[in-house]
C-alpha cells in the first residue's frame, strides 16, 4: 500500500514539450510510472517519444483514462494549468512550478474549494512511491521501496538528505511527498499524516518542516490528538534571521511566528520525536521504527 | 520587494488615498524649499530607509521654522539610523521625507496582508494605531479586528462596515473611512501587494482620514507583473553582495558569521546553516543555488562567498537531483582555478552523477578536503575555522 499514487496511477504531464516538462517526464518513464498523456496548447497530435500530446487537459483526459497531472508550466502560467486540470475532473494534480504569485495560488484554492481535485504544491518535488511511481523531480535510486515508513516534506533536496539517510539504514519508504515551500499551498501537513495514519503498510512517518506560517503547530496538535504511529520530526531555520525570506517564498519568520524554537517546542509538546541535528536523522530513526 | 514611505505614498496618491502633502527630500536645500512650498508650521521631517521604528531612533523630527527644517534635515541625512528593525549596525539615510503637520483627533492601525492559512485576503484594523502592533496581538489581541475577504469575490461592502464599527469611528469619519478602505484593497490586489499597513492611520480634529504612514512589500514572484514597480527599487539599501548575486539569479543572504555555505535546495541550505552552527561555528550566508545550476552560477557564487572577507572557511553540500554533481564540480573547479582558494574548502557531495563528480575534484589538483557526510562536513569546516 501507500498513499495517494501507486502503480495504477496514469500520469499526464502538463507543459510536455519544455525542455524541464520532456526530461522529467522521460525520467518518470524510465522510473516505471505510467505516463499516458501530455498536454501543451497548440501541440496537440504531437508525440513526446511514444507519449501522446493534447490540446486540452479535458481532451487528454477523455481519451487517455489520466487521473493525475504533474506540472511543469512556467510561473506566469501555472495558476490557469492548476484551474484546467481542477476543471476537467483530474484527480491528483502536482504543480512541480516554483515562482507563481501568491494572489493568483489565493485564487487557486479558493477555485478548488469543494471540487473532488487535490492539490499538491506548488514549488515542490512531487511525490513517490518507491518501486512504483515517480511523479516529480527527485532522484528514484535514493528510495527503498517496500515501506514501511512515509515521508512528508515542505522541501526539495532537504527531502532528498532525509530519505537518504533512511535508506542507509535500510529503513524503505511507503510514499514520500514534498507539500513545497510556498506559503499558499495544496495538500498540507495534516492530510498526509491522516492518510499514513490510514494506510496499513505504513508503520511511523518522518515530517521535515522549515520556518515560517504555522502548518507544523497545527500538525503537532493533529498528531497528539489522531496519530497513533511514531513520528520523527526535523526543522529547517534555527539560524535563520527574522524577517528574511529564506529561498522560498514561505520560509519567512515574521515578527514572533514562523520561529524554529516554536516549532520544535510545539512538535515535541506533541509527542514528535524531533531530531535537532540533521546529521543524525537516520540513527534516531533507526532507534524509534 | 521593499519601498520607501515617499513611494508607498506616490501610489496612494494615485489611488485617490488621503496622505498629508509633503515632498522627498535629498539635501538640506531641497527640505527647506519643501517646506517652504507647504507654507505652514510645523512640518515634519521623516528619514526615508527601509525599516521600521524609525522615530525612535531619532529619525522623525517636528521643524516649527524654516530654520529648523534645515538643520534638523541637514542632521537626519547622513545620519546613520539605528532601529529595531536595523539591527545594531543601522542604515546611513539618504533622503527625507518633509511633510505638513496634521491635527490629529485619534491614531489608527490598518493592514492588509495574505492570510496564508486559509488563503483569504486579510484586513487587520486597531484603535491602538501608531503603537507595535506584535506587541497588541501579543498582550490584547482582541483590540485587533480582522476581516476575511474571498480573493475572487473581493471586497464588499459590509467588509467594510465590520472594520469601520470596529473602531468606532465618528460617524462624519465612516464615509471617508470605507472609501479609503476600499481603494486600498483595489491597490493591494492589482498591484500583488505582500503588506499594506498603515500606522497609524490618523483621524483629524477636523474628522478627516489621513495615511500618515505607508508602508508597501511587493510580492517578488509577481514582479514581472508590475514593471513600474521594479523603477522604486533602491540599492542603497541592500547587500552590495546580494545585489550581485541577484544578477546571477542566486539566492543569497549575507550573515555574520565565518562559514561560507554553498548548497542547493533553500530547505537544506537552512539545515546546512543550522549544522555548522551546532558544529560550533556561525554561517557567514546563506546561498542556495537552486536545482537547475549552471556551472557559471555555481562558480559566480563561489566568488561571491569567498568576497566576504569575514569567510574563514567554506562549506559545500549538494545533493544532486537535477544539479548533477559533476556540473557543481566542475563549477567550484573552475572558479578555484580563476579565483584562488584563500580559505578551506570542504565539499560534499551526494546523489546524481556523484562519482563522475568526486573524480573531476580529486584530479583537479586543488585542495579541497571531502566529507563523508553532513556531520562529517560541518565538522571538518568548524574545525578548521577554530584553529585559524
Amino acid at each position: 500500500m501507500s498513499i495517494f499514487v501507486d502503480k495504477n496511477t496514469r500520469l499526464l504531464v502538463q507543459g510536455i514539450t519544455g525542455k524541464e516538462g520532456q526530461f522529467h517526464a522521460r525520467q518518470c518513464i524510465d522510473y516505471g510510472t505510467n505516463v499516458v498523456a501530455g498536454v501543451t496548447p497548440g501541440k496537440g497530435g504531437q508525440k513526446m517519444d511514444d507519449v501522446p500530446v493534447f490540446n486540452t487537459v479535458k481532451e487528454a483526459v477523455e481519451q487517455t483514462g489520466a487521473n493525475c497531472s504533474m506540472i511543469f508550466v512556467p510561473p506566469a502560467f501555472a495558476a490557469d494549468a492548476i484551474m484546467e486540470a481542477t476543471d476537467a475532473g483530474v484527480d491528483l494534480i502536482i504543480a512541480i512550478t516554483e515562482g507563481i504569485p501568491v494572489m493568483d495560488m489565493m485564487k487557486v484554492k479558493n477555485y478548488m474549494e469543494g471540487s473532488a481535485s487535490r492539490l499538491i504544491g506548488p514549488n515542490c518535488p512531487g511525490i513517490i512511491t518507491p518501486g512504483q511511481c515517480k511523479i516529480g523531480i527527485m532522484p528514484g535510486p535514493i528510495h527503498k521501496p517496500g515501506g514501511p515508513i512515509g515521508v512528508v516534506s515542505r522541501s526539495g533536496t532537504l527531502t532528498y538528505e532525509v530519505v537518504h539517510q533512511l535508506t542507509l539504514q535500510g529503513i524503505g519508504q511507503t510514499t514520500c511527498i514534498g507539500i513545497g515551500g510556498d506559503p499558499v499551498n495544496g495538500t498540507n501537513f495534516i492530510d498526509c499524516l491522516d492518510a499514513f495514519e490510514k494506510d496499513p503498510e505504513t508503520t511511523g512517518i518522518v515530517m521535515v518542516g522549515e520556518i515560517g506560517g504555522t502548518a507544523e503547530e497545527e500538525a503537532s496538535e493533529f498528531i497528539t490528538q489522531h496519530v497513533t504511529k511514531p513520528v520523527v520530526g526535523f526543522i529547517a531555520g534555527l539560524t535563520a534571521p527574522p524577517g528574511r525570506r529564506m529561498g522560498h517564498a514561505g520560509a519567512i519568520i515574521s515578527g514572533s511566528s514562523g520561529t524554529a524554537q516554536g516549532k520544535v517546542a510545539a512538535m515535541k509538546e506533541g509527542g514528535i520525536h524531533v531530531c535537532e541535528n540533521l546529521g543524525t536523522l537516520g540513527e534516531l530513526c533507526a532507534e524509534v521504527f | 520587494m521593499k519601498i520607501h514611505e515617499y513611494q508607498a505614498k506616490g501610489l496612494f496618491k494615485t489611488y485617490k488615498i488621503p496622505i498629508p502633502d509633503g515632498t522627498v527630500a535629498f539635501n538640506p536645500e531641497e527640505a527647506r524649499q519643501s517646506a517652504e512650498k507647504l507654507g505652514r508650521f510645523p512640518v515634519v521631517i521623516k528619514a526615508q530607509i527601509h525599516a521600521g521604528g524609525r522615530g525612535k531612533g531619532g529619525g522623525v523630527k517636528l521643524a516649527g521654522s524654516i530654520e529648523d527644517v534645515s538643520n534638523i534635515a541637514g542632521d537626519i541625512i547622513g545620519m546613520n539610523l539605528v532601529t529595531h528593525q536595523t539591527g545594531p549596525e543601522g542604515r546611513i539615510v539618504r533622503k527625507v521625507l518633509v511633510e505638513q503637520g496634521l491635527n490629529i483627533a485619534k491614531e489608527l492601525y490598518l493592514s492588509i496582508i495574505p492570510d496564508r492559512a486559509t488563503a483569504k485576503v486579510v484586513i487587520m484594523v486597531s484603535e491602538a494605531g501608531g503603537m507595535d502592533i506584535e506587541a497588541v496581538a501579543a498582550e490584547t489581541p482582541e483590540k485587533i479586528i480582522k476581516v476575511y475577504i474571498d480573493p475572487l469575490v473581493g471586497i464588499q461592502p459590509y467588509h467594510c462596515r465590520q472594520a469601520a464599527f470596529g473602531l468606532k469611528l465618528p460617524s462624519a469619519a465612516m464615509k471617508p473611512f470605507v472609501s479609503m478602505l476600499a481603494k486600498l484593497y483595489r491597490l493591494f490586489m492589482e498591484y500583488d501587494c505582500s503588506l499594506v499597513e498603515i500606522n497609524p492611520l490618523v483621524i483629524t480634529a477636523e474628522q478627516t482620514v489621513i495615511a500618515l504612514d505607508a508602508k508597501i512589500d511587493f510580492d517578488d514572484n509577481a514582479l514581472y507583473r508590475h514593471k513600474d514597480i521594479l523603477e522604486y527599487r533602491d540599492m542603497d539599501e541592500e547587500d552590495p553582495l546580494e545585489v550581485e548575486a541577484s544578477k546571477f539569479n542566486l539566492n543569497y543572504i549575507k550573515l555574520d558569521g565565518n562559514v561560507g555555505n554553498m548548497v542547493n535546495g533553500a530547505g537544506l541550505a537552512m539545515a546546512t546553516m543550522d549544522i555548522i552552527k551546532l558544529a560550533g561555528a556561525d554561517p557567514a550566508n546563506f546561498l542556495d543555488v537552486g536545482g537547475g545550476a549552471s556551472a557559471e552560477m555555481v562558480e559566480n557564487g563561489f566568488r561571491i562567498m569567498l568576497s566576504d572577507e569575514n569567510v574563514k572557511g567554506i562549506l559545500i553540500n549538494i545533493f544532486g537531483g537535477i544539479l548533477r554533481c559533476d556540473v557543481l564540480a566542475k563549477g567550484v573547479v573552475s572558479a578555484a582555478e580563476k579565483t584562488g582558494i584563500s580559505v578551506p574548502v570542504v565539499v560534499r557531495m551526494e546523489g546524481t552523477n556523484v562519482e563522475e563528480g568526486r573524480k573531476i575534484l580529486a584530479d583537479s589538483g586543488l585542495n579541497l578536503i571531502t566529507a563523508a557526510d553532513m556531520k562529517d562536513a560541518a565538522q571538518k569546516v568548524a574545525q578548521f575555522v577554530a584553529d585559524k
